[in-house]
C-alpha cells in the first residue's frame, strides 16, 4: 500500500437543516461565547467579582432599572429604524455605506430648524419643518451617489462612504459658527423640541419606539408586497431581467436610495428633536455601520432584524455597566467581549451551512455515516439540479 | 488490467442531499477514444471534476496506470498527466496563445514556447498561431490553444468537456481529426457529449451515466443512437420531430435594412432584413456570437438600432419601451449562456417570475386586454367601473401574487415542471424546468410573435422533445417563432425556413427540408453566401426575404 494523504478536512454543503436545529446551534453559539466572556472577564478584572457577576452585571446594565429598560428599547428602535433604511437599499444590491452621514444630516437640519425657528414660529410648524427638512436632507445625501451610480456607474460604496465625510465636516462647522464659545459643543436647543409621551425616561422613549415600530413595519410591508419592493428587489437579482421586465433601472435606483437617505434623516431627526436637543458630530453614534450588522445578521427581513437589534443593544448597554461594575479604565475589554460574542453568533453560520468532517484515521475508504444518508433521503427530492453547476 | 490508462472505483459526490455521483465505476483504456455520454445533470461533469483535481471524491478510489491516485488539486491532476479542456475556456484574453500555454509553468522564454508549441500543433495536425492573441481568436481557436495547453503540460489522459458545442460542423471535424491522431500517438482520450451522432463517430466506447449513476459501458461499434438514447433516458424515445405544415400567414414581424451594434460599440447585425409570417417557425442558425444576440434584443426594445425599420403588424416598433412592445403581442424568451442572465430572475420564486411582465398591473380588469396606452378615447367608452377598476390597476401599490400563485400553477400544471412548490427559487430548478417557466409565462401572454433564443440548450431529450411540441403548439395557433438554435439537426427537423448569419450579415434563408447540414455550415462559416449567387440555388426561400411584397 502506497502512502496516501487525504485531505484533512472534507467539507460538503449541506441542503437544508431545520428551524429548530438551526435556531438551537445559534443559541448554543451565543452561550458559549457569554460563557468565555465570563471567564475572560473574571480572569482579567482587577477587581473580580467572579463568573457569575459578570451575567450580573450584563442583565443589571441592560435591564436594571426602569429607566434602563426604556433606554435599551429606546436604542433598540433607533438601531432598528437605520438597519431598515439601509435594508431598502441593500435589497437591491446597492451597498449604502453612508447610513452616517445621512443621519447627521437630519440632525443638523433638525437642529439648525430648532435654533433659528424655534420659539418664533408656533411649534407645530417648526416641528413639520423640521421633519420635512430632515427627510430631504438624508435622502439628498443617498440620492447623489445614487443619482451617480445610475447614469455614470460609480461606485457607490466609496461614493456613499466619503459622503459621511462632509457631513461630519458641515455639523462641525455649523456648530462652530453658530456657537459664541467656541468650545466645539453646542448648549442643547430649548425651542421647537419634539412633545413627550408621558413622563421621565418613558416619554421621550415612547416616541421614538413608536415611529420606528411604525416605520419598520410600513417597510416590511413595502419591500414584501409593494409593486416597489418587488422592483427593487428584481434589481438587486439581475439587473438585466429587470430592464427586460421594462423597468427603469435609473429612475428606481435614485427612488429607493431617496428612501433609503430619507429614513436615515428621520433617524437624525428624533435624535435630536426628541432625544438630545443638539447635535454633535458623532450623534449618529456608527449606527450607519451597526445598522449594517444587523441587516445582514437579520437576513434583511425587518423582523428578524428587530430581533438582531435588540440582542446588539442588550450587548451593548449590559457591557458598559459590566466595564463600570469591573472598574475596567478602558473600553477596550468591552470590546474583546462583544467581538467574541459576534465572532461566534456569525461563525455558525458557516456550521448551519455546511457538514464538517474530519479525515477518519488510515482507511481511505470512509463510508457516510448511515443516519447522514437516511437523513438527506428523507427531504423532498429536488430536482436534478446541476450538480455540474456548483462550485463553479 | 494494465492496459488501463484511468480507472474509477465506487464513486460517489454529495451536493447536500443530491448525489451527484453514486457509485461510479469507469475504465478508460490506453490509447482510445471513451465518450462519456448522459443527459444535463447526469453527473458528467462532476466526475471529470474528480478526475481533474477540482473536487474530491465523498467516497470511492481512483487509480493511473494501475497505481492508486489521491488528486485534491488540479496540480495533482498534472502529476498524473491528466488533463482537462473545460467546456468554458479558461484563457487571458490579452495574452497570446503561447504565454496562455505557458502560464503557471515556469517559462524558458517565449520563443523557446513559440518551437515547442509548433512542434506540438505539426504532430497532430492543430492549426495554431502561437503569437496570436486570444482576443483576436475564434471560438475554435481557443478550444485548440486549450488541448494544446493541456498537451504542453505533457498530458497523456485528456478530458474535453463538450468541446463540440460551439463548433460548426466543419470545425468539429477538424477537431475529430486531431483526436483521431492524438489517439493513435497512444494518448487516451475522454469526451464528454450528448449528441449521438458525434459519439458514433468517433468513440471506440461509450459509457452512459443518468442521474449520478452508472449505466453501462459499451463499444460503439455494437450500438446505436436507438440504443443509447433508451440507456441515457431509461426508456424508449421516438426521435422524430414533428413540424406540421406552416399555414401561409401574412407577415407579422418584418425587419428592414437593420444594423445594430454590440456593447464594444462594433457591428452586430449588419443590413439585415427579413420576415416571419404567422405560423411559421424560422430558424436563425449562426455560429455563438454573430449578432443573434443583439438581433433579440433589438426587437425586444432593449437595444438601439443605428439604423433600419422594425415592424409589427405594419407599425414600426422600434424605439418603443420594452413594455409597450410586450403589450403588442411580441414576446421574448432569450436564453443565454448562463441560462438565468436575463428573463428570469433567479433568486425568486416560480411565482414571482411568473409576473415580471405584468406585475404593474393588479388584475382587476383582467378580462378586457390591458390597455396599453391610456388615450382619452379609449377610456370613453367604458363604464365608470372599468375606469376605476384600470385606475386601480395602474396605481395600486401593491403586487397580486395571488393571481401570479394562479398562473404559476397552471403552467407548472401545463409544462410538467418538477418543482417543490411555487416558491421555489428558479436557481433550484433543474435547466430543463427553468426553460419551461420561462417558455410557460411568455406564451401566457398569448404572444402572436415568439422569439425564442436556445429554447432547449442544456436540456434532456424528454424535455427538448416538450419544449418543441409547445413550440409546434404556438406555431399550428398563428404565431409567428423566431427561433434561434444550435444544434442544425434539430433545426432541420423543426423550423420551416432556416435563415444563416455569419458576423451579423445574412448569408441566406433556406426552406429546411431543401437544405442540408454541409451547406448551413459553409453559410455559417461566411463560404457560401446566397444573397450574393445568381440565379436560384437549392432550397433557398424567397418569400422570407423583403422586396417580392410588401406589407
Amino acid at each position: 500500500m502506497k502512502n496516501i494523504k487525504e485531505p484533512f478536512i472534507h467539507i460538503s454543503r449541506r441542503e437544508h437543516m431545520p428551524l429548530w436545529k438551526s435556531m438551537l446551534i445559534r443559541v448554543g453559539a451565543v452561550l458559549v461565547a457569554l460563557i468565555l466572556s465570563a471567564i475572560l472577564i473574571s480572569a482579567a478584572a482587577p477587581d473580580s467579582q467572579g463568573f457569575f457577576g459578570f451575567f450580573g452585571s450584563l442583565f443589571k446594565g441592560a435591564f436594571g432599572t426602569e429607566r434602563r429598560i426604556w433606554q435599551l428599547l429606546q436604542n433598540t428602535f433607533l438601531l432598528l429604524g437605520v438597519a431598515v433604511a439601509l435594508v431598502v437599499a441593500f435589497k437591491m444590491k446597492f451597498w449604502n455605506l453612508g447610513g452616517n452621514g445621512q443621519i447627521l444630516m437630519g440632525c443638523l437640519m433638525t437642529a439648525i430648524c430648532m435654533k433659528y425657528l424655534g420659539g418664533k414660529l408656533p411649534d407645530p410648524v417648526v416641528w413639520l419643518l423640521m421633519l420635512v427638512s430632515s427627510l430631504l436632507a438624508g435622502a439628498l445625501w443617498a440620492g447623489i451617489p445614487a443619482i451617480f451610480k445610475a447614469f455614470f456607474n460609480t461606485n457607490e460604496s466609496l461614493f456613499t462612504l466619503m459622503m459621511n465625510y462632509i457631513a461630519v465636516c458641515l455639523v462641525k462647522f455649523f456648530i462652530s459658527a453658530s456657537t459664541e464659545t467656541q468650545t466645539g459643543t453646542m448648549p442643547p436647543l430649548s425651542d421647537g423640541a419634539l412633545p413627550t409621551l408621558g413622563e421621565g425616561q418613558m416619554g421621550t422613549s415612547l416616541l421614538t419606539i413608536l415611529i420606528f415600530a411604525i416605520v419598520t413595519l410600513v417597510i416590511y410591508a413595502y419591500l414584501r408586497f409593494s409593486k416597489h419592493g418587488y422592483e427593487i428587489a428584481l434589481i438587486g437579482d439581475s439587473k438585466n431581467t429587470a430592464r427586460y421586465a421594462g423597468i427603469n433601472v435609473k429612475k428606481v435606483i435614485i427612488r429607493t436610495l431617496i428612501l433609503s437617505g430619507a429614513l436615515c434623516g428621520l433617524v437624525g431627526f428624533v435624535l435630536t428633536g426628541a432625544i438630545n436637543h443638539n447635535v454633535t458630530s458623532t450623534m449618529d453614534g456608527n449606527m450607519g455601520f451597526t445598522g449594517i450588522m444587523v441587516a445582514w445578521m437579520g437576513k434583511f427581513d425587518p423582523l428578524i432584524m428587530a430581533g438582531v437589534s435588540f440582542f446588539i443593544i442588550f450587548l451593548d448597554r449590559g457591557m458598559s455597566t459590566v466595564c463600570s461594575d469591573f472598574r475596567f479604565t478602558s473600553e477596550a475589554l468591552s470590546d474583546i467581549v462583544v467581538g467574541l460574542i459576534y465572532f461566534f453568533f456569525i461563525g455558525c453560520e458557516f456550521f448551519i451551512r455546511y457538514r464538517v468532517r474530519f479525515a477518519g484515521g488510515k482507511t481511505k475508504h470512509t463510508p457516510s455515516p448511515e443516519q447522514d444518508r437516511e437523513a438527506t433521503s428523507k427531504e423532498p427530492p429536488l430536482p436534478e439540479e446541476g450538480g455540474e453547476k456548483e462550485g463553479n | 488490467m494494465d492496459n488501463a490508462a484511468l480507472e474509477l472505483r465506487h464513486i460517489s459526490k454529495y451536493f447536500g442531499s443530491v448525489a451527484a455521483n453514486k457509485d461510479i465505476d469507469l475504465t478508460l483504456k490506453k490509447g482510445e477514444i471513451l465518450a462519456l455520454l448522459g443527459e444535463n445533470g447526469s453527473g458528467k461533469t462532476t466526475l471529470m471534476n474528480m478526475i481533474s483535481g477540482i473536487y474530491y471524491p465523498d467516497e470511492g478510489r481512483i487509480f493511473v496506470n494501475g497505481e492508486e491516485a489521491v488528486i485534491s488539486s488540479p496540480q495533482d491532476a498534472f502529476r498524473y498527466k491528466i488533463g482537462m479542456v473545460h467546456q468554458h475556456f479558461k484563457l487571458i484574453d490579452i495574452f497570446t496563445a503561447a504565454q496562455n500555454i505557458v502560464l503557471g509553468t515556469g517559462s524558458k522564454g517565449i520563443a523557446h514556447i513559440n518551437e515547442e508549441v509548433k512542434e506540438i500543433a505539426e504532430k497532430y495536425g492543430f492549426d495554431i498561431d502561437p503569437k496570436k492573441k486570444i482576443y483576436d481568436m475564434s471560438v475554435s481557436e481557443k478550444q485548440t490553444v486549450e488541448i494544446v495547453k493541456v498537451l504542453y503540460r505533457g498530458a497523456d489522459i485528456l478530458i474535453l468537456d463538450e468541446p463540440t458545442a460551439v463548433l460548426t460542423p466543419q470545425e468539429t471535424e477538424k477537431l475529430f481529426a486531431v483526436m483521431r491522431a492524438m489517439k493513435a500517438d497512444g494518448k487516451s482520450i475522454i469526451i464528454i457529449t450528448h449528441k449521438l451522432n458525434e459519439v458514433m463517430a468517433i468513440s471506440d466506447r461509450v459509457a452512459v451515466l443518468r442521474k449520478g449513476e452508472y449505466i453501462g459501458c459499451v463499444d460503439t461499434a455494437k450500438t446505436g443512437p436507438a440504443a443509447l438514447t433508451e440507456m441515457m433516458v431509461g426508456e424508449k424515445v421516438t426521435l422524430n420531430i414533428a413540424r406540421p405544415a406552416p399555414k401561409l400567414d401574412r407577415p407579422l414581424l418584418e425587419i428592414r435594412d437593420l444594423t445594430v451594434n454590440n456593447d464594444e460599440g462594433s457591428r452586430a447585425i449588419e443590413h439585415l432584413s427579413f420576415f416571419i409570417r404567422g405560423g411559421e417557425i424560422l430558424g436563425v442558425a449562426g455560429i455563438a456570437g454573430c449578432g443573434q444576440r443583439e438581433l433579440c434584443e433589438t426587437i425586444a426594445g432593449l437595444r438601439k438600432a443605428e439604423s433600419g425599420a422594425i415592424y409589427h403588424e405594419g407599425e414600426s416598433i422600434l424605439g418603443l419601451s420594452p413594455r409597450a412592445i410586450t403589450a403588442r403581442g411580441v414576446a421574448m424568451s432569450f436564453i443565454p449562456e448562463d441560462r438565468l442572465g436575463m428573463g428570469l430572475a433567479p433568486s425568486m420564486s416560480i411565482t414571482d417570475n411568473m409576473m415580471l411582465k405584468n406585475y404593474q398591473e393588479h388584475g382587476y380588469s383582467r378580462k378586457e386586454k390591458a390597455p396599453d396606452e391610456n388615450s382619452p378615447e379609449n377610456a370613453e367608452g367604458k363604464s365608470f367601473k372599468d375606469r376605476a377598476d384600470a385606475f386601480f390597476d395602474r396605481h395600486c401599490p401593491f403586487v397580486n401574487r395571488k393571481r401570479a400563485r394562479a398562473e404559476a400553477e397552471r403552467v407548472i400544471s401545463e409544462l410538467d415542471i418538477v418543482t417543490p412548490s411555487t416558491e421555489t427559487p428558479v436557481r433550484r430548478l433543474s435547466g430543463g424546468n427553468v426553460q419551461k417557466v420561462l417558455l410557460g409565462r411568455e406564451i401566457l401572454i398569448e404572444p402572436n410573435v415568439l422569439i425564442t433564443a436556445y429554447p432547449v440548450r442544456g436540456l434532456d431529450i424528454n424535455s427538448s422533445y416538450l419544449i418543441y411540441d409547445i413550440l409546434n403548439r404556438q406555431k399550428e395557433a398563428g404565431t409567428g417563432i423566431l427561433f434561434i438554435g444550435e444544434d442544425l439537426d434539430v433545426m432541420l427537423a423543426l423550423c420551416d425556413k432556416i435563415m444563416v448569419l455569419c458576423h451579423g450579415k445574412m448569408m441566406g434563408v433556406v426552406h429546411a427540408d431543401k437544405t442540408s447540414k454541409e451547406q448551413l455550415g459553409l453559410m455559417m462559416a461566411g463560404a457560401l453566401d446566397l444573397e450574393e449567387e445568381k440565379g436560384k440555388p437549392m432550397g433557398v426561400a424567397k418569400d422570407s426575404r423583403i422586396g417580392e411584397e410588401q406589407a
